[in-house]
């Protein structure tokens, strides 16, 4: 990664332009001009909104000439994925069939990031719809890692965590279905988050599947994460299932470290996994185990049938969320003689060979005759994987994992082999399926040279602990690097 | 939604075979709130098409839906009403490709619907069951343009979504009804309590109330079901009765001639006063319903239950024994028949009132059964004292009926006073000794008409009032007038 130049972190960035020492308009400016340098190689940005983020960043430097606080995040540029909506910009959600869409309104995390003082500076490149773990789906093209130009970011979220790796913005927000955020996260050697299902708003957020999507933040340090995560988190009335009593964490708190704490190494997330990447998750437990933890080994096996159940469930919701793609509203359409024609003739042109296939899967599942064996046989290994976490948390306050099989593949290496993409997501689904939090933080390399992330796993409402640990991993990582 | 058994082989065949329909009844019906079913866009008819949207009720990506609580409170007053068990309950959607459709799945109740079990009495005294009345929202409206006003031979099509995602609560019978009548009575009870617990306005002519039927047929006496057909598309209480006459007779006259009825979804054509179908049973959707994952269940807890009962008012069984023990004596067929009239309308209480002011019982159910409930255009208000002053002008013989009536509809137009609006009109009672004058005159300009009704050629009444209305410029008494010819001839 020699070449970049990172920004400053985003809260010693805030700091900075809350007291004046910067303005927010050379934070901007400095970001836009990293985009217009490493961009053009990387593939991270679907949209650059250049014009509205300098009349941004000159809000808040009026702000803070005016003696005003214009917020935790002020003047930090931002990457936002582009399944999220912004009014007036478009959004695409790496699809032919919202090319040229542009929301009549923001998502409500656009707006409390905006209400922080946060500046959106482009929105990120990702897998069609968020379905796929290395934003080859995209339909303008993949987006490269900035640690080899010849591997993928991961994915979905690839754009917002290869926007971050290359140190183009200190900030970004992705989805995380499956494991969108923690997977590019890994790949990409940065930290990636998934909250509590419910603690952050989906309102705004394109839906893949609407009762796993989580919007998460990716930030180059545990503490930028957690900060973003406070600005995004909290109850929203425009979703119902937002939680009444999600909060902030404290971030005093943060490096309360983990003595005393019981952390279980998940067989299951470790052994199945290549070797230089097992070898990491089991020195992140030493490092633990040495900063006072007690460290044991615990087995779920009912992990293992995360991966089919999600395959069922994502697909099943999915191919109920696109079926608004129709050509009549907005987005694309192609002409046809009659309505019925005319909607399928905007959907084959519109959606790509993976956003179809898992389509045609969802639509299969949901079928009179099949639902019982495939959607509801799913719902129903749900509650058997949540029943065995919640055993699992019974003995640990919080487990340690792979965050992904295998360091940053080449491009093309699973385009085509499904299943061998699917199983890219084997580590990060049972958090989906449990709706609890887990976060990737970059623990080292593997033999290639690549970065690496380890999990933590956390129940429901953990993030100060997912946090805490993260933050031990990471010090240890930077003493030794 | 009717449970179908499938045609018994010993179905009794000829001429002497007395039948009988089983018929049971879909009403879906739109609640009055003030907002919609999960987003606040007013919830209101006749507005410009697509001025009542939001990204919510049009579907758009990254929207997402939160229930009204108003919805779920009318919900609960229909339940109540018809007996129900209110339960714990939850949304699922209903998947299918339609363009008024925003999302192309129709967020609704499946298999945990809010109300379960009850019955419906109607005026008659007939008892139906109730399977279900549960919450949905309903889809927007979409008009076709061009050559035909079928989907299949339009030039383009044009969609108004205020309509799509305003609440709506179906109400399905038991097949519990044997008559197009029994149907038509059932249709009226269930409309009347709507209108009663101010959970939707009842008017078919709006949509706001909307029917399909279930029917199938068998021989008097037999006990299991025969295959039904399902008839759409009945906007009126006429199109239902119509319908249902219809389709039983096709039935009749089919499985008379050996022959079998088919499953299927019929759409009446009220024109053409038949039948045509629309799909048959192998056509159906699969419609892959799902629970909701964007919404959460609903408890309708003890607590609020308790309330709504309590908010509920008067049900239409008790307004009609409330309203024909004021009529007492004078209680016949027709006042009978008023007192439905008015209660379906909701309009009882303006009697009640007039009542209560001094105007006399009979007059004031007969003025509003025919004169204020036929302004059925909506918003019927009408000040009660306002109203209760004309009733006694009349009951005095301050001004005639036809006058009163006059005096009545601007009233209900405008408003105002009753005196004011007589006088300005120019109103003012004809005094028995000045009307006995123009029927005086009228038969002296007339003379050969007076002879033939004096011969008993009778209807030529009619043509003598005529004449004293014009005269009089309608100041006149009608019944007066006929009185006065009648003393004449003696």
């Amino acid at each position: 990664m020699s070449g970049t130049s990172p920004t400053p972190g985003a809260l010693e960035l805030a700091a900075e332009v809350r007291s004046g020492e910067r303005s927010a308009r050379q934070a901007v400016e400095e970001a836009l001009e990293r985009v217009a340098l490493h961009d053009p190689q990387l593939h991270a940005f679907v949209t650059v909104t250049e014009e509205s983020a300098l009349e941004a960043a000159d809000g808040i430097d009026r702000a803070v000439a005016q003696g005003g606080d214009p917020g935790p995040l002020a003047g930090v540029p931002i990457a936002l994925k582009d399944n999220l909506c912004t009014r007036g910009v478009r959004t695409t959600c790496g699809s032919r069939i919202l090319e040229h869409w542009h929301p009549p309104y923001d998502a409500t995390v656009v707006t409390s990031l905006r209400a922080a003082g946060a500046v959106t500076i482009g929105k990120t490149n990702m897998d069609e719809f968020a379905m796929g773990s290395s934003t080859e789906n995209s339909a303008f093209g993949p987006t490269a890692n900035p640690w080899d130009p010849a591997r993928v970011p991961g994915g979905s979220s690839g754009g917002s965590a290869a926007s971050v790796a290359s140190g183009m913005v200190p900030l970004a927000l992705g989805s995380d279905t499956g494991g969108s955020i923690r997977q590019p996260a890994s790949l990409c050697g940065v930290v990636g988050m998934k909250p509590t299902y419910g603690a952050v708003s989906r309102y705004g957020l394109v839906a893949f599947a609407s009762s796993l999507d989580q919007i998460g933040p990716f930030a180059r340090t545990v503490r930028d994460a957690a900060a973003l995560y406070n600005v995004i988190c909290g109850h929203d009335p425009c979703d119902s299932t937002s939680l009444p009593d999600a909060a902030a964490v404290d971030l005093a708190a943060l490096d309360d470290g983990v003595e005393g704490r019981r952390i279980g190494v998940l067989t299951e997330l470790v052994d199945e996994m290549a070797p230089d990447v097992a070898a990491q998750v089991r020195r992140a437990a030493d490092v633990l185990d040495r900063a006072g933890a007690s460290v044991v080994e615990i087995s779920v096996p009912e992990v293992r049938y995360g991966l089919s159940a999600y395959y069922l469930i994502a697909p099943a919701e999915a191919s109920s969320n696109l079926a608004r793609y129709d050509g009549v509203r907005y987005g694309l359409r192609v002409d046809a003689p009659d309505v019925a024609r005319m909607n399928a003739a905007t959907r084959a042109a519109g959606f790509g060979p993976e956003v179809k296939r898992r389509i045609m899967l969802g639509t299969y599942a949901l079928s009179a005759g099949y639902y019982d064996a495939y959607y509801g046989q799913a719902q129903r290994v749900r509650t058997v994987l949540i029943e065995a976490m919640g055993r699992a948390y019974g003995e640990v306050d919080a487990l340690l994992g792979a965050t992904s099989p295998t360091t940053a593949f080449t491009m093309g290496a699973k385009t085509d082999d499904p299943l061998s993409m699917y199983r890219s997501d084997v580590c990060t689904i049972p958090s989906n399926l449990t709706g609890a939090p887990a976060i990737s933080v970059p623990v080292g390399s593997g033999e290639d040279g690549l970065p690496i992330g380890v999990q933590v796993l956390v129940p429901a409402y953990g993030e100060p602990l997912v946090f805490q640990v993260a933050r031990v991993l990471e010090d240890a990582v930077l003493s030794t690097s | 939604m009717t449970p179908v058994a499938p045609a018994g082989d010993a179905v009794p065949q000829g001429d002497d075979v007395e039948w009988e329909s089983v018929i049971g009844l879909e009403v879906h019906a739109e609640l009055q709130t003030v907002t919609k079913l999960f987003c606040g866009c007013r919830n209101s008819f006749g507005d410009e098409p697509n001025t009542n949207v939001c990204p919510v009720c049009l579907g758009l990506p990254g929207s997402l839906p939160v229930l009204n609580r108003q919805a779920v409170e009318l919900a609960m007053r229909i339940g109540t009403a018809l007996h129900c068990e209110i339960r714990p309950s939850s949304f699922h959607r209903k998947n299918y490709f339609y363009p008024d459709m925003p999302k192309d799945y129709q967020i609704s109740q499946y298999d945990e619907p809010i109300n379960v079990g009850g019955w419906l009495e109607t005026a008659a005294g007939d008892r139906v069951g109730i399977v279900r009345a549960h919450m949905e929202e309903d889809t927007g409206k979409t008009s076709h343009v061009g050559a035909g006003k079928r989907i299949s031979d339009a030039d383009h099509s044009l969609v108004d979504y205020n309509r799509a995602g305003v609440p709506l609560v179906e109400i399905v019978s038991e097949p519990d009804i044997r008559s197009p009548l029994e149907a038509r009575a059932y249709v009226d009870e269930l409309r009347a309590i709507l209108v009663a617990t101010g959970a939707s306005d009842g008017r078919m002519e709006e949509g706001s109330v909307r029917v399909d039927a279930n029917i199938s047929v068998r021989p008097k006496g037999v006990e299991e079901l025969s295959t039904r057909c399902e008839i759409k598309n009945l906007n009126s209480l006429r199109s239902l009765v119509r319908a249902l006459e219809h389709e039983r007779e096709r039935q009749v006259a089919l499985v008379s001639a050996g022959g079998k009825v088919v499953q299927e979804t019929l759409h009446w054509d009220e024109a053409a006063g038949r039948t045509v179908s629309m799909r048959s049973k192998e056509e159906a959707y699969d419609y892959r319903y799902f629970p909701e994952p964007d919404l959460v269940p609903v408890d309708p807890g003890a607590e609020w239950q308790r309330e709504v009962v309590a908010g509920l008012g008067l049900l239409p069984a008790e307004r009609r024994a409330r309203l024909l023990a004021a009529v007492g004596d004078e209680r016949d067929d027709a006042a009978v028949d008023q007192v439905r009239t008015v209660v379906v309308q909701g309009l009882d209480d303006l009697v009640t009132a007039a009542v209560e002011r001094g105007a006399p019982v009979g007059l004031a159910l007969a003025r509003v059964a025919n004169e204020v409930a036929a302004r059925s255009d909506g918003g019927v208000s009408v000040d009660p004292d306002a109203f209760a002053e004309l009733l006694t002008m009349e009951a005095g013989g301050e001004l005639s009926a036809t006058q009163a009536k006059t005096v009545l509809a601007e009233l209900l137009a405008k408003g105002g006073d009753p005196r004011t609006i007589a006088a300005e009109r120019g109103f003012e009672a004809m005094s028995s000794d000045s009307l006995a004058d123009v029927v005086g005159q009228v038969i002296s300009e007339n003379p050969g008409e007076w002879g033939r009704y004096l011969e008993g050629e009778d209807k030529l009444a009619g043509f003598f009032i005529g004449k004293v209305m014009g005269a009089t410029k309608g100041r006149a008494d009608g019944k007066q007038v006929a009185a006065e010819l009648r003393a004449r001839r003696g």
